[in-house]
């Protein structure tokens, strides 16, 4: 490391701009609603330009401020950054403490070729690094030094993964890209813009729920539709059950779209290398050694037609959600590979697969029938007792739900890994490292005392694992067996 | 306990973890028993009607239910991993291996301190079962036992 390199050393000054730019942005919409709450007060175009003149001046000036307060230093042993406009905050973070490495580029950012560099510690969202924003040359080059510097301490890693270099493990086509979309169905999008366009209604043009209106648009005859009575109705239902699928549907596939664009998954010597966005392009590389567990997620339409989803658990964070997507929308023989270079292995026809205790579900579904009862006892002494059967209807539909869920859970351990399969209508399978786990957890309620199983809690880095409803004998050897492959395991092979 | 047969039998908690349990039990039920006084003497209900069942109930939870308490927790310390039982209705038992534990606490509170006892606290990397605490231990245990674990630890697992 040269001396210029150990001087404090300030972040892209066009970062500066991006700032700005975003904090603008997250003022805007309080803006504008103050600024309509006080239209009356103040109705003239010179106090809205004011307005817009302050807000672009306070997002100016702070952010300039904040780039001016902003140093860090690349030491020989850590990473400093000392921040903070008013009160300083100086945090250091060693090599060896950093999880992985990403870089973000937002779309401004992207245009002038900055990016926010990321320095994962697994201590949860706030405590990490970020240097927003530098060059992204330079980012790259930080980030290569992080790996070699995690290299340099931890030599064995470097022999484990020992494999052809950049080699593109998934990617995903335009094609199917669009058809993820399809099944990503929003009908969140639908209510919000349902719920926008009742709010905002006085922004349109016309009147949104106006019947007639519509009519004329369609120019379909008055006296037409008059005779049809009934039938226009159950057109209108269909008119609006086609605009909502639509709506659900765009969102679905531009949502898709705008975050797995490009979307590339490669192995490279140092780890798994994951590149997405369309304007926000991210680019994550995750040491495989850190890789704890893995998520198959499928949902039930989707899994019909063999698609999977498959997520790395670790301590790393990614962009919100606790674990990577390494394949959001794959067929099983696609994530296979990928799994095998993760060193793990999916549960194959050779998987000796465990059930639960049936007398946890059968404890489930009375306690669940004991939540329409409540209503249907208070129904039964009103006005109308005989609408207390209503709620009673609830009772088969949730045991049903128990019956499925005890149909679908299974659970297994295998020399080196543990397996295991819940869900109701679509299962998701989690697949942990034996020797990656933390602490093992035996826990039992009241009702599971009585009915001799329990809940074996897995400690696992970056997430959580637990087999539920298994009798208690075979929870006791599951976890001596855990218990004894990390007893047995040397540390220097784990790092 | 039937079901505990086939395991190491555990190591039981101070005793005089059982005072502090009654301490703590005590300081709960106190506002209520002051509480139920009021009632009474503002005369309400015929005499009695408040403060005998209060009463009756805040002995129970002082005397009776710290015993049963102490008797459902324990722990065993092994050669390379620490086991802690604990609860009465909830009941759980955890085992950390030592070569798992990230860092370990050694705390005592005012209360603990009056009865020369201390909680143990080690952390794991874990989402779950962060960190495992074992309270009630004599001051001077809980410090052997937080250097024979922090011996295991050779280096760091993460």
């Amino acid at each position: 490391m040269t001396g210029a390199a150990l001087a404090p050393r300030r972040t892209a000054p066009l970062g500066v701009l991006v700032g700005a730019v975003s904090s603008i942005r997250q003022s805007v919409f309080p803006a504008a609603a103050g600024a309509y709450g006080l239209r009356e007060a103040f109705g003239n175009l010179a106090f809205v330009a004011a307005f817009a003149l302050l807000l672009l001046v306070i997002g100016g000036v702070g952010s300039f401020l904040k780039w001016w307060r902003t140093t860090y230093v690349v030491g020989a042993e850590d990473i400093r950054l000392e921040s903070g406009v008013l009160s300083r905050a100086a945090r250091s973070v060693p090599y060896e403490r950093i999880q992985d490495v990403s870089l973000e580029q937002p779309l401004l950012a992207r245009l002038l070729g900055l990016a926010a560099v990321k320095f994962e510690t697994g201590a949860g969202g706030k405590d990490e690094l970020t240097l927003a924003y530098l060059p992204l040359a330079e980012g790259a080059r930080l980030r290569e030094l992080v790996r070699d510097r995690k290299d340099d301490a931890v030599p064995a890693v470097a022999a484990a993964a020992a494999e052809p270099a950049g080699q593109v493990l998934f990617a995903m086509s335009p094609k199917r890209l669009a058809l993820f979309g399809l099944f990503e169905f929003s009908l969140a999008a639908v209510a919000v813009a349902l719920g926008a366009a009742q709010q905002l209604d006085f922004l349109l043009p016309f009147d949104v729920w106006d019947w007639d209106h519509w009519r004329e648009v369609l120019d379909v005859p008055t006296h037409r539709i008059a005779e049809l009575g009934p039938l226009v109705q159950a057109f209108a239902a269909l008119v609006i059950l086609l605009a909502v699928s639509v709506i659900g549907v765009t969102t679905g596939v531009v949502r898709t779209i705008m975050r797995d664009w490009g979307f590339v998954l490669e192995r490279t010597a140092k780890g798994f290398r994951r590149r997405r966005g369309l304007f926000n392009k991210s680019d994550v590389v995750m040491p495989a050694h850190r890789v704890q567990a893995l998520q198959l997620r499928t949902r039930w339409l989707r899994r019909r037609f063999g698609w999977q989803g498959l997520k790395f658990v670790s301590l790393a964070q990614d962009q919100g959600s606790g674990s990577h997507a390494v394949a959001p929308f794959a067929q099983l023989d696609e994530i296979d590979p990928i799994v095998r270079a993760a060193g793990f292995a999916l549960p194959d026809a050779a998987t000796d697969w465990h059930r639960p205790a049936r007398r946890a579900f059968i404890d489930r579904a009375v306690l669940s029938a004991a939540i329409p009862l409540a209503p249907a006892v208070g129904l039964a002494f009103s006005p109308e007792p005989l609408l207390a059967v209503v709620p009673l209807l609830a009772i088969p539909l949730l045991a049903l739900r128990q019956v499925f869920l005890w149909h679908r859970a299974r659970h297994a351990i295998d020399e080196r890994h543990v397996y295991a399969s819940h869900g109701w209508l679509a299962p998701r399978i989690d697949v942990a490292s034996r020797v990656k786990l933390q602490s093992v957890e035996i826990a039992q309620g009241p009702l599971a005392r009585r009915g001799g199983y329990a809940t074996l809690h897995l400690g696992l880095a970056g997430g959580t694992l637990a087999f539920h409803a298994v009798p208690l004998a075979e929870a006791r050897r599951m976890r001596d067996a855990v218990l004894d492959s990390i007893a047995r395991l040397d540390f220097s092979q784990l790092s | 306990m039937d079901d505990q047969d086939e395991e190491r039998a555990l190591t039981p908690l101070h005793p005089n973890h059982v005072k502090l349990l009654r301490v703590q039990a005590a300081l709960m039920a106190l506002p209520v028993t002051v509480a139920a006084l009021v009632l009474e003497i503002a005369g309400l209900l015929p005499t009695g009607a408040i403060i005998v069942p209060v009463l009756l109930s805040a002995a129970w939870v002082i005397l009776r239910v710290p015993l049963r308490r102490h008797a459902a927790r324990g722990y065993d310390m092994g050669s390379d991993r620490l086991r802690v039982v604990r609860g009465l209705w909830f009941h759980s038992d955890t085992v950390v291996p030592f070569g798992r534990v990230q860092h370990i606490d050694l705390s005592q509170r005012p209360l603990e301190r009056a009865f020369g006892l201390a909680t143990l606290t080690v952390h794991t990397a874990g989402t779950h079962n962060s960190s495992v605490s074992l309270p009630g231990l004599a001051q001077a245990d809980a410090a052997a036992m937080r250097e024979a674990i922090r011996a295991h630890i050779k280096r760091e697992t993460l």
